[in-house]
């Protein structure tokens, strides 16, 4: 029997589900947005500033101004994909070409139920994480499920049963396995750091971690080469540029969504983003103080509503800049060669992954024994 | 004889083979790139300057007095090589006092932008300097025969240019003063 109280937080869960998942969405639709534009300012264009919706054009500068930076531009991209006509080719398989988008999609959404955003502070002083589920094995759980994403990829290669896509799809397996090793091994080490005694938390969960750097120093200062391989990997892992190799536009014409056109095409498409958004806001909990405020400084607002408010919206900055730093590295560096994408995270990534990770095995105990002897 | 100079390769040192000095100064320059003047017009309000000499569309111009020039004479009708140009001659009408030095004006004029191939020969042609090329380049209609200008058009699109002879004027003042070549 399902009790009042339970049905009560099953839909407040579901609720708040619904809730992460529009803003997680509406972010990657601006995502995009952004990308248009950071490119465009790169390159000394403009670009998109004339979509405006019907009256909101009439109104004083606050009109022309949202029309400039091309808020509503998100908008028609997206009634655009819904209108298309929709092109199946007669070559493909059928169940598993509509079914890659979905495949793609799902495991980019699924990562976000373990995804803190920020803290609530209650009467007595107490704080909750806000986040939809807090597993204590957060960091393993987004590893496996956004790992899932490259089926999608592979799935479209193949079903789309066209020489280009599935070079795509082939490309995207091999980069995805030789960047999940090096990424894995350089969270070690931040979790050895974390977990040493004397610091009372022993745990995987992101919660933890993001709190662990509260009024003390970001991993990323403590740990730079770890952020850097996990940096590196993550580019690889959201395969935006120089490792866009399953896309590769200039040598696969569009990789392995060659054949893929309308909604389907969109779905890939927010797929990518909601990964770089996801990506990006792992990076801050782990790296970058979550909704903490600078190193070693004490978070300065109070421990109330308004708290959790500015260290949602302190979060939010850090993971919006992180996004900028994703479309700035695209619109500076070329592509890898797929060669020399394997080469990289084989020869250079792992070993110095390794060797980053027995450098702190080494360190933490020989901190943990001179702790242990006075 | 030019001389084979041999580029010595140098090694790359450490900092180099990690990428990361490079990547840091590519990321300064497309930063600095983001505020730079932006190189692109907003097309339909700005418009690009059009340089001297540009051949446009071919219009009807007026003389300073606000005189029609075109004497009808069809030449250019004749010389024009894809046959854009249809010219319906027509007399000036009696008592016209202001264009009593001719005898002949267009009663229709029309030039078909389908056809035209902006080669400026109209306007080479032209005795009385009447057809120019001017720097208006884009025209577009929804059908066929909105993409052929008519008189009146035309002389909207040309409006007045400065005259550099008064061809009529002179030959009229020689007149009066009694010296008809």
């Amino acid at each position: 029997m399902l009790n009042l109280e339970l049905l009560q937080v099953l839909g407040l869960k579901i609720f708040f589900a619904f809730l992460m998942v529009s803003v997680v969405m509406t972010f990657a639709g601006y995502s995009v947005l952004a990308e248009r534009k950071v490119s465009a300012w790169m390159q000394g264009r403009v670009g998109p500033n004339r979509t405006v919706l019907p009256f909101v054009g009439h109104i004083p500068f606050v009109g022309s101004f949202l029309k400039g930076i091309g808020i509503f531009q998100p908008l028609a991209d997206g009634l655009k994909f819904l209108f298309k006509e929709e092109i199946v080719p007669g070559h493909v398989n059928k169940v598993y070409y509509y079914m890659a988008p979905l495949v793609a999609l799902v495991p980019a959404l699924t990562t976000m139920t373990v995804l803190p955003f920020g803290e609530f502070f209650h009467h007595s002083g107490k704080s909750t994480p806000l986040i939809l589920a807090d597993l204590e094995i957060g960091i393993l759980f987004i590893l496996a499920i956004s790992s899932l994403g490259v089926y999608g990829i592979v799935l479209a290669g193949w079903s789309s049963n066209s020489k280009y896509p599935f070079l795509g799809g082939i490309r995207s397996s091999a980069q995805m396995i030789s960047y999940e090793l090096a990424m894995g091994l350089s969270l070690l080490p931040i979790f050895l750091w974390v977990s040493q005694p004397g610091s009372s938390i022993a745990s995987l969960s992101l919660v933890e971690i993001a709190n662990s750097q509260n009024a003390s120093a970001w991993l990323a200062l403590v740990q730079p080469l770890s952020a850097l391989i996990f940096l590196v990997a993550l580019f690889a892992e959201t395969n935006r540029l120089p490792f866009d190799m399953p896309e590769s536009e200039t040598d696969l014409v569009g990789g392995f969504h060659t054949e893929y056109g309308s909604f389907k095409f969109g779905i890939f498409f927010v797929a990518e983003y909601a990964h770089i958004v996801i990506g990006s806001a792992i990076f801050t909990l782990i790296f970058l103080g979550g909704w903490h405020f600078l190193p070693w400084i004490n978070d300065p607002w109070p421990s109330n509503w308004v708290g959790t408010l500015l260290g949602t919206g302190w979060f939010l900055i850090k993971t919006i800049s992180l996004i900028f730093f994703f479309i700035w590295i695209r619109w500076t560096l070329p592509r890898f060669r797929y060669d020399q994408v394997m080469n990289l995270g084989w020869t250079k990534l792992l070993p110095l992954s390794l060797a980053n990770l027995i450098f702190y095995v080494i360190l933490v105990t020989w901190l943990d024994l001179s702790a242990a002897t006075p | 004889m030019a001389k084979t100079r041999v580029l010595k390769r140098i090694p790359l040192s450490l900092s180099e083979r990690t990428y990361l000095p490079q990547i840091v100064t590519g990321l300064k320059t497309t930063f600095s790139n983001m505020f730079k003047e932006k190189v692109t017009l907003q097309y339909p309000e700005e418009k690009p300057s059009i340089p001297q000499n540009y051949r446009g569309i071919p219009t009807l111009v007026k003389d300073p007095n606000g005189r029609e020039k075109c004497v009808s004479c069809q030449l250019c009708e004749f010389v024009c090589p894809p046959k854009a140009i249809r010219i319906t001659p027509g007399e000036v009408p009696d008592g016209d006092v202001s264009r009593e030095h001719v005898e002949k004006a267009p009663e229709e004029f029309e030039i078909n932008m389908l056809r035209c191939i902006y080669c400026g020969f109209c306007q080479e042609v032209c005795p009385e300097e009447a057809i120019y090329l001017q720097d208006e380049y884009s025209s577009s209609g929804y059908t066929r025969e909105e993409m052929i200008n008519k008189k009146d058009k035309l002389y909207e699109l040309g409006g007045t240019l400065p005259d550099e002879h008064y061809k009529w004027d002179n030959k009229k003042k020689a007149e009066l003063e009694g010296n008809p070549h």
